[in-house]
């Protein structure tokens, strides 16, 4: 798959907080199918990266490119659009909507309809929505949520509600997928559940997926490759095994687990 | 339902509600007509209210001055030629010799907010919670001075009198159906779904790629057409009225009208409504006075607003979200049936 222009590719990516420097200088390249793994220790930058990449933040330095454009300057929503998609430490449902209210929401970004459209209640309308449900629907199936479907997002367990926040993302349609710590708080069995989920998304729907994990099981078994940050600063890329077998990873991160 | 038949059931409905608007005052007496236009302009002006504060979750205080300014557009507009001469004689020339009807000068009044609600809306729409609730409220204020001072246009904190009263309960429930039919069809439809995504968590909107200025302005906007229109309605209603029609008072009862009928639903907005005017007027009778048996009960003047008051804290102590919450009444429901308890 690995085309001239990468689908996602930072250069040189900066961040400071007054004082701190969150991120000093990171440059990361994936293809779309390919799954990277982003590990350090907490203070590494991971979340900063994340933030940069999707637009809640602004680097100091540097540049992030989507298929060869640079898109470091524009606003979070625009760069969903543009398709990259995300999750966040923790889950951002929308609490009080139902279940498939959530999946929907975000599957409409593909569908656009006017206000006018909504008034009229014109065919186009009816269009949007039979296939804004048709797309829930089946997202839904993908992680056994349907048979929850009109709960209260806020209402569901944890794990489900992870797997949904993932859903949800995956229903805008993206070409990069970004999976900020998945397993958090789940249970191994549920991280196994997750493992397979992942790789049957990056197959099916054929998209680059960032994970950023504490969880070195699903981190080993489910990248292509691995950059380890620590301070801000990259400390090493490679495979799951090179990192495995690296000193200095192991010092910075693993050593510590 | 099939489309046919929903059609034909809309059909009905409507033509029973027009028969019932136009032979009511037959039947009823002018008191409960006067009240059942009311309410219909309240429930225009609640019902546009819930679409920025239940939906899209920016509860703005300052409704009413897209009211007044519904109000005093039309009013200005709708003042017959010789009557504008003599109440507004420091008016502009264009403006002095220039009428239109009822219609076309309420239409105006919403649109004429729909300008405005774009310009204040587009810097007080990027804030969030409180700070929208009291930026919403400088605007309110801002429309009260302005209305004051602006003593060419509006004769200042005089009344302003003189405006043909057509708002007749035909009219009042014509536009209280075509606002609920726009409301219902857009807040159940993706772009209510956007709204409610904003409201429900800002920064997961923007991760699946909703603006949330764009988003909130658009309910903001279209709240101030029709609180333009139901300041025309309330102006051609009342016939003369002054800045203070339009103040804090008027904003507490729409806002209680909200609370309690329940926040994010267009059913429960016209409940707040009922229940709210239906109390009022009932406080009002016992505010004049009256003789149970032997008993005399004095007057006791401002018990409405102090029950009102009353209602008004129990609701957001044991009910935040209102009577209804953002559930809808359906037909279903009222007849007794189960309802799928889909939520929205």
């Amino acid at each position: 798959m690995s085309g001239a222009v990468p689908l996602l590719a930072t250069s040189g990516l900066t961040k400071i907080f007054g004082r701190l420097t969150a991120l000093r200088g990171q440059s990361i390249s994936l293809n779309a199918g390919e799954i990277v793994g982003v590990i350090g220790p907490n203070g590494s930058g991971k979340s900063t990266f994340f933030n940069l990449v999707t637009g809640f933040l602004r680097p100091n330095a540097g540049e992030v490119r989507l298929n060869g454009t640079p898109i470091q300057t524009l606003a979070p929503a625009r760069i969903a659009r543009l398709g990259i998609a995300r999750t966040f430490q923790g889950t951002r449902l929308f609490a009080g909507l139902s279940v498939l209210e959530n999946v929907r929401a975000a599957a409409q970004l593909r569908h656009p309809s006017s206000m006018l459209d909504a008034v009229l209640g014109t065919p186009r309308l009816r269009a949007v929505e039979r296939a804004v449900n048709a797309s829930a629907e089946e997202l839904l199936g993908l992680v056994d949520l349907r048979r929850h479907a009109h709960r209260r997002a806020g209402d569901l367990p944890y794990g489900d509600q992870r797997r949904l926040e993932l859903v949800r993302a995956l229903a805008t349609g993206p070409s990069l997928l970004m999976l900020d710590e998945p397993a958090a708080g789940m249970d191994a069995s549920e991280t196994r559940r997750l493992l397979e989920l992942i790789s049957e998304i990056r197959h099916r729907y054929k998209l680059g997926v960032i994970v950023v994990e504490h969880d070195m099981d699903l981190i080993m078994n489910l990248c292509d490759r691995i950059q380890v940050l620590a301070a801000g600063e990259t400390v090493f890329e490679g495979s799951p095994a090179a990192v495995q077998a690296h000193p200095r990873v192991r010092e910075v991160y693993l050593g510590h687990e | 339902m099939s489309g046919a038949v929903r059609l034909l059931a809309a059909l009905i409905g409507l033509a029973v509600l027009a028969a019932a608007a136009i032979y009511a005052p037959a039947v009823l007496d002018d008191y409960m007509v006067r009240v059942l236009i009311v309410m219909c302009i309240n429930a225009v002006l609640v019902s546009s209210l819930a679409l920025g504060n239940g939906f899209t979750g920016v509860f703005s205080i300052g409704h009413v001055g897209f009211v007044a300014v519904g109000a005093y557009v039309s009013g200005i507009l709708a003042l017959p030629l010789e009557a504008k001469a003599s109440l507004l004689p420091d008016l502009p020339s264009w403006l002095a010799s220039w009428y239109i009807g009822f219609l076309p000068s309420t239409i105006a009044g919403g649109l004429v907010c729909v300008a405005l609600a774009f310009a204040v809306g587009a810097p007080l729409m990027r804030l969030s919670g409180h700070f929208v609730s009291v930026a919403t409220l400088g605007f309110l204020v801002i429309v009260n001075v302005v209305l004051i001072n602006a003593d060419d246009f509006t004769r200042g904190a005089r009344t302003f009198t003189g405006i043909p009263m057509q708002t007749t309960l035909p009219w009042a429930l014509g536009w209280l159906v075509v606002t609920l039919v726009v409301l219902a069809r857009i807040v159940y439809a993706p772009t209510g779904r956007a709204y409610r995504a904003v409201r429900e968590d800002t920064i997961a909107a923007q991760a699946i790629g909703l603006d949330v200025l764009p988003t909130r302005l658009s309910a903001f906007v279209l709240g101030a057409f029709f609180a333009g229109v139901g300041g025309s309605l309330y102006g051609h209603y009342l016939g003369s009225f002054s800045p203070k029609s339009f103040y804090l008072q008027y904003t507490f009862l729409l806002v209680s009208m909200l609370v309690i009928g329940g926040m994010g639903s267009l059913t429960g907005s016209i409940v707040g409504v009922i229940a709210v005017t239906l109390l009022s007027e009932l406080l009002r009778n016992l505010e004049r006075g009256m003789d149970i048996g032997p008993i005399t009960v004095p007057p006791l003047y401002g018990a409405a607003q102090i029950v009102l008051g009353i209602i008004f804290i129990f609701f957001m102590i044991f009910r935040p979200s209102g009577a209804l919450g953002d559930r809808e009444l359906r037909l279903g429901w009222l007849l007794g049936r189960r309802n799928s308890s889909e939520r929205t």
